[in-house]
């Protein structure tokens, strides 16, 4: 008996051994985080997938945009799928639809239901043209953001589009958006409390373990 | 000799070969627009046209039943005396198994009323993409992680893999599911009014792991996800709400993750509405705000009768569905074995009730372990139908005390346009003749 205990304390101890030393050996100096997994991501390697742009236009490239300009980018690359003034379809609907959101039929179109400017700008630049998204360079996209924006009667006809003007656009449903209310509906059953949203630990508390 | 049994045995062979199969399957594949065809409808109908129709005369004059008309290979009369096929390297359902995916353009729906258990097998987990499934080399495949972080980074998979791994058995929902409900009934089928959810055994890495090997700073709130799909989908994610669960996954059901779910790699957020645990993850971006992306604005905000829209309503709340019997089956009067899935993107599933009356009186039904948070439960309730008209009902019950709601109590507060998020009591009609009708009452 008393002899197989023996390596059951070994191993004990090895195990104790070696998380001690993997303790010791994971932050070593050449390696950057707890694991010294991956690589240092270079400034040139994170600005080629970094197309994204903010509501206050951070990510916006330098470049500029006119209706005029955007008049026939639009005709050409987008009319088809869109409708020549943007309300034929056959796809989404992008112009119009303003005061039809308490309605029996709202229309959602960018002009009555986006709440930012720049989302137009990150999500045409993006996605679209369907058939070949990312293809189109920023001047184009600031053009057709003008033209856009301009047949949903938001800016004028002389608008210029760039990385200053395109955040300042204030689009008319803006304070459109509330907050999420749920539960809204059900019934609560006895002996408990409704919490809404997501019970967890939070950012604070999760971050004294890095 | 035989001609009938030359054939099939022929068939047989050919269906073994996985050389054949696979030309055959990606040939099928192209049959897009045939809704609700299967991959194997696709192989066996194409399959036997073309080399069926030398043998057709043959067997005519013969006076013969022949096998592969059918389109399943020769059955033996008795399996017992004739050997059967030998180990393949990649297994295949039975041939006489069809269940499958209703496919349109831009969704699949997962055939609920055909499965068991609470795995969605990962061939008929549901499908939604913005523009097509994207080919991608594993070996190729980088995850970066930068903005408020000490050290951005870039990781290939094969380094994503040597982390510390999570398995987590959940459900994922789209939103938009039973999003056709809201004004009529509308789907015929429960794959055509709950097929937009589906569950797998994930696994991966805690997103948490990942941004403490970045450095995530402390002032980052939100952080943009995103896809290397031709619709490089985004979504911003409150980071305090999801690291205690959210995983970044490359397992599906134990083995890669499937093409149309992310592969090689895809956000898992338990929980919360399909569209945020983005696939074909590539970036994730730390910030102090949200990104405010098409798919958080102008889509997946819902719109209430007074003309606002929430926005950023995350959570799947309690929902149910019977999927025997239901809409489009018919049944036979006498024992029925009542089945169904529940779940909650707010917890574990705590009670199923049924009514079989309408909604008058509500039972309750018996859950199947396990009964996983965030995860499909299996309820059943034993019945015996009299042949009667009625209406057949199961609503769920959640940890938080929340209640899947009727029909009436939501539309009252969110009225019918709000697109995403219907998660009202489904009810199934029973006619004398035995069928099974989506009603609303
Ligand atoms: C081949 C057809 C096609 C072409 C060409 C096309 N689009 Fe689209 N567009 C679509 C589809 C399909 C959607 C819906 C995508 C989705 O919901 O995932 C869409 C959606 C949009 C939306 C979002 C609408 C909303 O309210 O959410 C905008 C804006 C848009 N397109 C702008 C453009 C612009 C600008 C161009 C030209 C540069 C363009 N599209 C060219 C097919 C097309």
């Amino acid at each position: 008996m008393s002899r197989s205990k023996a390596p059951w304390a070994f191993m004990a101890l090895a195990i104790v051994v070696g998380l001690v030393m993997v303790g010791n050996e994971v932050p070593a100096q050449d390696a950057p985080g707890p694991y010294g997994l991956g690589f240092p991501a270079t400034e040139e390697e994170i600005r080629a997938w970094d197309i994204d742009v903010s509501p206050n236009g951070e990510g916006l490239p330098p470049g500029r945009g006119t209706v005029k300009q955007g008049a026939a980018v639009y005709a050409a690359k987008c009319a088809a799928c869109h409708g020549a003034t943007g309300t034929e379809g056959p796809k989404d609907r992008l112009v119009g639809g303003q005061d039809t959101l308490a309605t029996d039929q709202p229309v959602k179109t960018i002009g009555s239901f986006w709440p930012y400017a720049t989302t137009l700008y990150d999500y045409i630049y993006r996605t679209m043209p369907y058939t070949a998204p990312q293809s189109l360079t920023p001047e184009e996209v600031y053009s057709i953001v003008a033209w856009l924006l301009f047949q949903n009667g938001i800016v004028v006809e002389d608008a210029v589009m760039d990385a200053t003007t395109l955040p300042a656009v204030r689009m008319p449903n803006r304070d459109g958006f509330v907050s999420d209310p749920r539960p809204d509906v059900e019934r609560r059953e006895r002996g408990h409390s409704l919490i809404p949203g997501i019970p967890s630990r939070g950012l604070a508390l999760w971050l004294e373990h890095r | 000799m035989d001609p009938a049994s030359t054939i099939g045995h022929q068939e047989f062979d050919r269906q073994r070969d996985p050389q054949h199969h696979r030309t055959l399957g990606s040939d099928a594949g192209d049959d897009r627009d045939s809704r609700n065809a299967s991959p194997e409808q696709g192989l066996n109908r194409r399959t036997f046209v073309a080399r069926g129709l030398s043998f057709v005369g043959l067997a005519a004059v013969q006076g013969l039943a022949p096998a592969w008309a059918a389109g399943k290979p020769r059955i033996p009369d008795d399996p017992t005396r004739v050997p059967g096929s030998p180990p393949s390297a990649y297994g295949q359902r039975s041939t006489f198994e069809d269940a499958s995916r209703l496919v349109s353009p831009s969704h699949s729906l997962t055939p609920l009323q055909a499965l068991h258990g609470i795995i969605t097998p990962s061939a008929l987990h549901f499908e939604r993409h913005h523009n097509g499934v994207p080919l991608i080399d594993p070996a190729r495949h980088r995850l970066v992680i930068h903005g408020l972080v000490e050290r951005p980074t870039l990781f290939t998979l094969d380094e994503l893999m040597r982390f510390p791994s999570v398995s987590r058995t959940a459900f994922i929902e789209c939103s938009g599911n039973s999003g056709g409900e809201w004004r009529e009934p509308k789907g015929k089928t429960a794959q055509e009014t709950h097929g937009l959810t589906s569950t797998s055994e994930w696994t991966g890495v805690s997103l948490a792991t990942l941004l403490r090997e970045a450095g995530a700073k402390p002032e980052a709130a939100w952080m943009l996800a995103e896809g290397s799909d031709a619709a490089a989908m985004t979504r911003s994610i409150p980071l305090a709400s999801v690291l205690d669960e959210a995983l970044v996954c490359y397992a599906q059901n134990g083995e890669a993750l499937r093409p149309e779910q992310g592969y090689p790699l895809r956000l898992l957020l338990p929980g919360w509405e399909g569209n945020t645990c983005i696939k074909w993850l590539r970036r994730l971006k730390l910030g102090t705000t949200p990104f405010m992306t098409r798919e958080e604005t102008s889509r997946y905000t819902d719109l209430m009768p007074d003309g606002t829209a929430r926005r950023f309503t995350f959570v799947m709340e309690a929902k149910s569905v019977i999927t025997s019997p239901s809409g489009g089956q018919q049944i036979t009067p006498g024992f029925v074995e009542i089945r169904g899935l529940a779940w909650s993107g707010r917890g574990r599933v705590t009670r199923v009730e049924v009514s079989t009356d309408g909604g008058r009186t509500w039972k309750l039904a018996g859950l199947q372990e396990p009964i996983l948070p965030k995860c499909h439960t299996r309820f059943r309730f034993p019945w015996r139908w009299d042949g009667q008209e009625t209406i057949l009902q199961s609503r769920c019950i959640d940890e938080m005390g929340y209640r899947q709601p009727a029909r009436e109590a939501l539309i009252t507060v969110r009225g019918v346009n709000s697109y995403y998020h219907y998660n009202a009591i489904q009810s199934w009609k029973l006619l004398p003749s035995g069928e099974v009708r989506n009603v609303q009452v």
